[in-house]
């Protein structure tokens, strides 16, 4: 298909013998924002590990930018996570190294480029996510939400074409997460990079998503897929029509 | 002052008695602090055995809470057992309120896990064995991912981290450095003192320093500095991978196109490598220093004798080859802590348990090297 950069074909996942996921099919297009919603424990951090390639497929593919993640060999994953970014949930920033040093970090070990422009890139990132000066702090020394900034700095500092956001709002205040959702709209809008977000954030959901998948631990799959707004009005199904109205049941 | 708090209560009062049916008013305050009288007043009120029916008027009670409001429930279900029936009427809007909150089919569900303890011996054991077997694989598997690793870097100095293993040698080098100095030292005493007090009545004082020169070379020096080393830096290692694992730092170097292995494990391998043979060779220093001291204090030899002797009983190739035993037990005890912390997930409770883990398994596989050396040596020599 024309514009697919990340295709999951009949992918099952399972820890031992509890099946997480079973025959799940989705793609997303290039260049779009594209969530995984549901409640907690429906699997949608396991599903992004296997985006990422830290799990291997037993049954099923992922493809990301055409490699297959299920038959590739280590190098040609490792090759292709180069072209991938990744923000962790807590940021992940390496707690024994400044942030300076944790943004450069891909680009000493991938790239032959000269210190002072490593140096000078480090600096454009972090000023890209309002964290200008930053580079001789530690993450010990930083906020929640500048951790996950520094992080998204990081994530970004090889301009990948896919980003993965695994629940970027999660555990920030309202003014802060809506800080990083317009720091994400205008990073996909720039650069046209691709998004995959996990979440259940609702507001994030409208705010900047164009399409999403919504899973669910019982059925253990895909039960609805689509763009926000017109799941929001159309979904038949009551789970979905409960996630929607009700922030997935918490409220 | 602090005023003193007054207790509250409760009060039951029969309302009405007839002949199947007797009727309470429930007043005060009937709350965590006294619902577990409840029951008995009720009791003493009805009488041991009542019949028919109990109604309790709650109007008059000025306060509930979810405690007292479970003795009511807790009274009624008794009573229900005993096939009286009892109605529950009146009450303030926040008395019927925090009475509506009581989740009757809670109380009853069971528990959706079993308690633990309860499977047969049997199945115990062969879980044991199986998760004991499964261990052996995993550090098998690691041992031979850090060995590639280490080869790896033996033919690209350039892609280790020198830094982080200057830095690691400082850390488990340097900084243990006194209490090696003087748990060595202490043990050398120790051991002069008490073989002194038996070779003394032979007249055989100078194989004290005999005795303590080839003890600490051939095993203390190279066992007690790996296992305060194990203690010190087995355990922070585990400890600082195991908490790297829980906060995905691990899983964002691997997205990042590292080898975790690699990056975190090597540097902590190598500088543990360089830097546990000289603690042991200063750890052997001390050790003959403790000896010497009761030597020449308590056993009228000279420094001259004893220094001669102890050089006279121990050989190059014993301290060559403590040299090359204490690198294998560094190699053991980085290899471990890293190892257990890699294994780590969960949260703070899993890298605690990896931490012990990481030095009981440490201090087990020197003794099992050591033992094995002992063997070796005994026939290569």
């Amino acid at each position: 298909m024309a514009g697919t950069i990340i295709a999951v074909e009949n992918l099952t996942a399972a820890y031992g013998d509890n099946v997480i996921l079973k025959d799940v099919t989705f793609s997303v297009r290039e260049g779009e924002i594209f969530a995984i919603v549901g409640g907690s424990g429906c699997g949608k951090s396991t599903l992004l590990k296997y985006m990422i390639g830290l799990y291997r497929p037993e049954r099923g593919r992922v493809l990301v930018n055409e490699t297959d993640f299920s038959s590739a060999d280590e190098d040609e994953i490792n090759r292709e996570r180069l072209r991938l970014g990744v923000l962790f949930q807590s940021g992940a920033l390496i707690g024994s190294m400044t942030l300076g040093e944790n943004v450069a970090l891909p680009l000493r070990e991938h790239t032959s480029l000269p210190p002072s422009l490593i140096d000078r890139i480090v600096k454009m990132k972090l000023g890209m996510v309002n964290l200008s000066g930053y580079e001789n702090h530690l993450p010990a020394e930083l906020s929640g939400g500048m951790k996950k900034r520094a992080g998204l700095a990081r994530a970004m500092v090889m301009d990948p074409k896919i980003l993965f956001c695994d629940e970027p709002s999660a555990g920030l205040d309202p003014v802060t997460s809506a800080e990083l959702y317009r720091m994400l709209a205008k990073i996909n809008g720039d650069m046209g990079t691709t998004m995959i977000i996990v979440t259940h954030d609702l507001e994030l959901i409208f705010r900047i998503v164009h399409r999403l998948v919504m899973l669910d631990g019982r059925e253990k799959g895909i039960v609805a897929e689509g763009e926000p707004e017109t799941l929001r009005r159309n979904a038949s199904d009551p789970r979905v029509r409960h996630f929607f109205t009700h922030g997935g049941g918490l409220l | 002052m602090k005023e003193a708090r007054t207790a509250r209560s409760f009060s039951l009062a029969v309302k009405e008695r007839r002949s199947q049916e007797i009727e309470l008013s429930v007043g005060g305050e009937l709350c965590l602090e006294n619902a577990h009288l409840f029951s008995g007043e009720m009791d003493r009120l009805v009488g041991g055995a009542p019949q028919g029916k109990v109604i309790l008027d709650l109007s008059p009670l000025a306060y509930l809470d979810s405690a007292g409001a479970l003795a009511v429930y807790s009274y009624r279900e008794a009573a229900g057992h005993r096939g009286v029936e009892v109605d529950v009427y009146g009450g303030a809007d926040r008395v019927r309120g925090v009475l509506e909150m009581i989740d009757v089919g809670a109380l009853t569900t069971p528990p959706l896990r079993s308690e633990e303890g309860r499977t047969p011996f049997f199945v115990r054991a062969g879980e044991g064995f199986v998760s004991l077997w499964r261990d052996f694989v995993e550090v098998m598997t690691f041992l031979g991912e850090l060995l590639t690793a280490l080869v790896y870097v033996v033919r690209h100095p350039k892609g280790a981290r020198w830094g982080d293993v200057l830095f690691y040698m400082k850390r488990a080098g340097e900084e243990a450095l006194p209490i090696v100095g003087l748990i060595s030292g202490l043990i050398g005493l120790i051991m002069a003192f008490m073989s002194s007090l038996q070779l003394k009545q032979f007249g055989a004082n100078i194989f004290v320093a005999s005795l303590v020169g080839i003890a600490v070379v051939k095993e203390l020096g190279p066992m007690m500095t790996a296992i305060i080393v194990a203690g010190r830096s087995g355990s922070a290692f585990a400890a600082e991978i195991g908490t790297m694992q829980v906060n995905e730092e691990v899983d964002a170097l691997i997205t990042m196109g590292f080898e975790p292995v690699r990056f975190l494990a090597v540097p902590k391998v190598l500088a543990a490598v360089f830097v546990v043979p000289l603690l042991t060779i200063y750890s052997m220093f001390f050790g003959i220093l403790g000896g010497l001291i009761v030597g020449v204090v308590g056993l009228d030899l000279t420094f001259y004798t004893y220094i001669k002797q102890t050089m006279d009983s121990i050989r190059l190739f014993d301290i060559f080859s403590s040299l090359v035993k204490s690198a294998v037990f560094a190699l053991l005890i980085a290899g471990i802590g890293c190892q257990r912390g890699f294994k780590v997930a969960g949260g703070a409770e899993a890298v605690g348990e990896s931490t012990t883990s990481a030095v009981v398994s440490a201090i087990f596989l020197i003794i099992l090297a050591d033992s094995a050396f002992a063997v070796l040596l005994h026939y290569i020599d």
